[in-house]
């Protein structure tokens, strides 16, 4: 007993009087599998097709479960799906589904089900949008089988429906798929191993999970969203947390358990602390990103960008965000994911090598900058933004740049750079961002990468060259091809500098040492953790 | 009386209808874009477009403010662009911990500020004064949650006498509830007990210069009497009107304290809703806080009549 359960026992004498003995259930739920856990952000919607933010997709992943899902080599394994049949001609898709799924209300988990949770994903993900484009035909063929006809092949199917990237292919009940994708559901009813308990919730607050009794894991072993789900714990409670200081209290004081995104600045206690155990929280990591208005001048001029590409030196980047523990970050000459199976940095070398500050001058001169300020759009309550913008109006200033810096909140920031209009006229020159390593594995959901001009990203560079060996990756027939295919993006990106890599860097996750089974990736995955 | 209370409360619909225009223009000139935050970092400008839509975002100004009037006057706070949930409904969620964080700590800042504030004014120039007065300077200096990062440091991490973070509704147990709060409402309060006790002193000393409290010593009564029935009771006025105006440095300090001590009260709710941009909750926030300020005032009005019988309306 610590001296707080003491002091709690002793006092609360009179106290149990006047409330009538309640403290007691209090105490009892606390001795059941209740795991306490502190996310990175609030869940403060709970529809992962019409809310994209990864806090929704990490708690979904928990309530609703999908066809396939992607391992820790990012290869798609069957999840939901007993079977698949693809036709020769690669046209026709059959899948079937496993027996004995069934939904949080008791109903089986039948093929029209999937058909409508597919129709409400496609318009809402960038690789749906790809297959909405070519299909010809979905349908239920009877309660376990589906049928997709293109009308041409796509041979990155399987990924595309076992992705881990926002929006995840989650497979709901008919009546609530049903719902607009641009509408936000109002019921929770999945067949994810945990059921989501609603009257629980208390968005900003508390979110809670309670154990799917009826949940039928997979055989094989878990393996990130692959693998046998199986869940140890009786409930898992989100706590949400906003105080970095107040969550590392609570995780030291062993009110909480786990803690998914502790600041670098609170490791160093963390770590002195022999309750806790503190480790990479996802290998995947993050790519900070510098994002460049192709608009309008001066980074409409490829030269301009160019020369910005040339004097950034990635070092001073990712220590202003992540300190001076170097095993958490890396130079990046690539817009992909280091140590990933299809990793390249072909054509990077202009952000490889000592950096040429006066050869960037120059090449500013030669793209006719004439002063013009560069409004930065710097969001100071995201820290690792922040650091980055303090970092770039440095640079530009070294380059001889008139900088406009703003320094304001993310939500103006995402506002903001939606912008088309001159800087000068609400509009902007750069900004940062950063972006989940999983989702910069490969092309297939690097909406980032996109050089198709009016419709690509923020920023909206225009890139054919991009564009067309993204289009020869889909294509691709195998893992070499796919390589090959993404050799050349990085050089076209580079080229036409889509955007500028700040660097890759990786963030810690602690617990308890009384928890065990926490592994890292980009989603915490609570299927196999145990709280002794 | 009763007129006078009527009056005020019918006086109550015009300050509520400004507060409600003043906000509801605020937000809409307000940079952020709710529907950017919901599509996540990932989507397009044309899935950014497409919810905007669906929110009714790209309605005009005038149409939006008289829907969102209209359904005011029904008691209708709307929805929550996030959560899909009634305002009314997210702020009932929230109501019961703000309000036990405010009601503890204005009883212990009445409890600790007034009877200091009385004995500074009754020793005054001594140590003890300067002590009290010290206290104060350091009240208003230090910021709230410097306060409670310490206080929870102290005796929740190295004491362990107190948990650090949240809240636990008073139905499951007085002793859960109240150590869930001692330390928000102490970090809180601090700011609070010193404005009342340097108002209390400033008064007192005002009143203990009055000749009929030289009459009262001079046939003999005690310093008790004195100070407690005699001057405090005439030094209220200003001191009961410092705790009214205070209210607003107790909501102020509340959004911190909340978020420091991860108490789920309307204060993180406000702060969530405004980095959202989630426009319905914080309309809705404001009003019920202009409400409950105004009400706040209304109510020290009426105790002044109590203090002060010269006091009528």
């Amino acid at each position: 007993m610590d001296r707080r359960n003491f002091l709690k026992s002793s006092l609360s004498v009179g106290a149990l009087a006047a409330s009538g003995g309640l403290a007691a259930p209090a105490i009892a739920q606390g001795a059941a599998k209740t795991l306490k856990f502190v996310p990175q952000a609030n869940l403060a919607n709970f529809d992962p097709i019409w809310g994209t933010q990864y806090v929704v997709r990490n708690a979904s992943v928990l309530v609703w479960d999908t066809l396939y899902g992607v391992d820790s080599k990012l290869e798609p394994q069957r999840q939901m799906v007993e079977g698949e049949e693809v036709s020769s001609d690669g046209l026709t898709w059959t899948f079937k589904l496993r027996s004995g799924l069934k939904f949080h209300d008791g109903e089986p988990v039948l093929a029209k089900d999937v058909v409508a949770s597919l129709k409400r994903w496609c318009p809402r993900d960038p690789m749906g949008q790809m297959i909405k484009a070519i299909e010809k035909e979905l349908v239920a063929v009877d309660d376990k089988t589906v049928k997709w006809v293109l009308s041409k092949p796509f041979p990155k199917m399987k990924f595309a429906l076992g992705k881990n990237n926002t929006p995840i292919a989650f497979i709901m009940p008919e009546r609530i798929a049903k719902t607009d994708p641009f509408k936000q559901i109002t019921e929770y009813v999945g067949s994810g191993p945990m059921k989501f308990a609603q009257k629980e919730w208390v968005p900003g607050a508390k979110a809670v999970f309670e154990k799917f009794a009826d949940y039928q894991p997979r055989s094989e072993t878990a393996d990130w969203l692959a693998g046998g789900k199986v869940i140890l714990l009786d409930r898992i409670e989100w706590v949400i947390m906003p105080d970095p200081a107040t969550a590392s209290a609570a995780l030291q004081g062993g009110e909480v358990d786990w803690w998914e995104t502790p600041i670098p600045d609170l490791i160093p206690i963390l770590k002195r602390n022999r309750n806790i155990k503190v480790d990479i929280a996802d290998p995947l990591g993050n790519v900070g990103s510098f994002r460049l208005n192709h608009m309008h001048p001066p980074f409409n001029n490829v030269k301009a960008r160019r020369a910005v590409q040339m004097a950034l030196n990635q070092e001073d980047y990712m220590r202003a965000v992540v300190g001076s523990d170097d095993s958490l970050w890396q130079l990046l000459p690539s817009f992909f994911t280091p140590g990933t199976p299809y990793y390249t940095d072909v054509g990077g070398d202009i952000l490889k090598g000592p950096r040429n500050l006066e050869a960037a001058k120059k090449l500013l001169a030669e793209s006719g900058y004439s002063g013009q300020p560069v409004t930065c759009l710097v969001a100071q309550d995201q820290a690792p933004l922040k650091a980055m913008g303090e970092v770039t109006a440095d640079l530009l200033k070294k380059l001889g740049m008139t900088v406009d810096f703003v320094a304001t909140d993310w939500g103006t920031v995402g506002q903001r750079r939606a912008s088309k209009s001159p800087p000068g006229q609400g509009g902007w020159g750069m900004f940062h961002t950063w972006h989940a390593g999983a989702d910069c594995a490969t092309p297939a959901a690097y909406n980032a990468l996109r050089g198709n001009g009016d419709s690509a990203w923020f920023g909206w560079p225009n890139s054919p060259n991009t564009e067309k060996e993204i289009t020869s990756w889909f294509e691709a027939k195998n893992a070499e091809e796919e390589k090959a295919a993404m050799g050349r993006i990085n050089k076209a990106a580079m080229d036409d500098v889509i955007y500028i890599p700040t660097g890759f860097y990786k963030g810690f996750q602690a617990w308890r040492s009384n928890v065990s089974g926490v592994v890292g990736g980009p989603i915490p995955f609570f299927w196999n953790v145990k709280k002794a | 009386m009763l007129g006078f209370i009527a009056r005020r409360i019918v006086a109550t619909i015009p300050v509520m209808g400004i507060v409600a225009l003043f906000v509801f223009s605020l937000l809409y000139i307000a940079p952020g874009d709710p529907a950017v935050v919901i599509a996540g970092d990932q989507a397009t400008p044309q899935d950014v477009e497409r919810i905007r839509v669906s929110l009714g975002l790209d309605r005009p100004f005038l149409e939006r403010f008289g829907e969102w009037s209209w359904r005011i006057l029904h008691g209708d706070l709307g929805t929550s662009m996030f959560t899909g949930m009634p305002v009314t409904q997210l702020i009932g969620q929230r109501l019961e911990p703000t309000l036990s964080l405010m009601v503890l700590t204005l009883i212990l800042s009445i409890v600790v500020a007034v009877p200091i504030g009385v004995l500074a004014a009754w020793k005054a120039g001594s140590w003890i004064d300067r002590g009290v007065m010290g206290f104060a300077v350091f009240g208003f200096s230090v910021p709230v949650f410097v306060v409670g990062y310490v206080l929870a440091y102290v005796f929740a991490l190295e004491l362990e006498w107190f948990p650090v973070q949240g809240y636990t509704p008073l139905s499951e147990g007085l002793w859960l509830w109240f150590e869930n709060l001692v330390l928000p409402a102490i970090a809180l309060g601090c700011v609070y007990i010193a404005l009342i006790a340097r108002i209390t002193r400033a008064s007192m000393l005002e009143v203990l210069q009055q000749d009929y409290i030289r009459t009262a010593r001079a046939k003999g009564l005690g310093q008790r009497p004195i100070l407690f029935l005699h001057a405090l009771k005439n030094a209220a006025v200003p001191i009961v009107t410092v705790i009214g105006i205070g209210m607003a440095l107790l909501i102020g300090g509340a959004v911190v304290t909340e978020s420091v001590f991860a108490i789920p009260g309307l204060g993180r709710l406000t702060i969530d809703a405004i980095l959202r941009r989630d426009y319905p909750v914080i309309q809705g926030i404001v009003l019920l806080f202009s409400f409950v300020y105004v009400l706040v005032n209304l109510i020290v009005d009426l105790v002044y009549t109590l203090l002060d019988p010269r006091i009528r309306y």
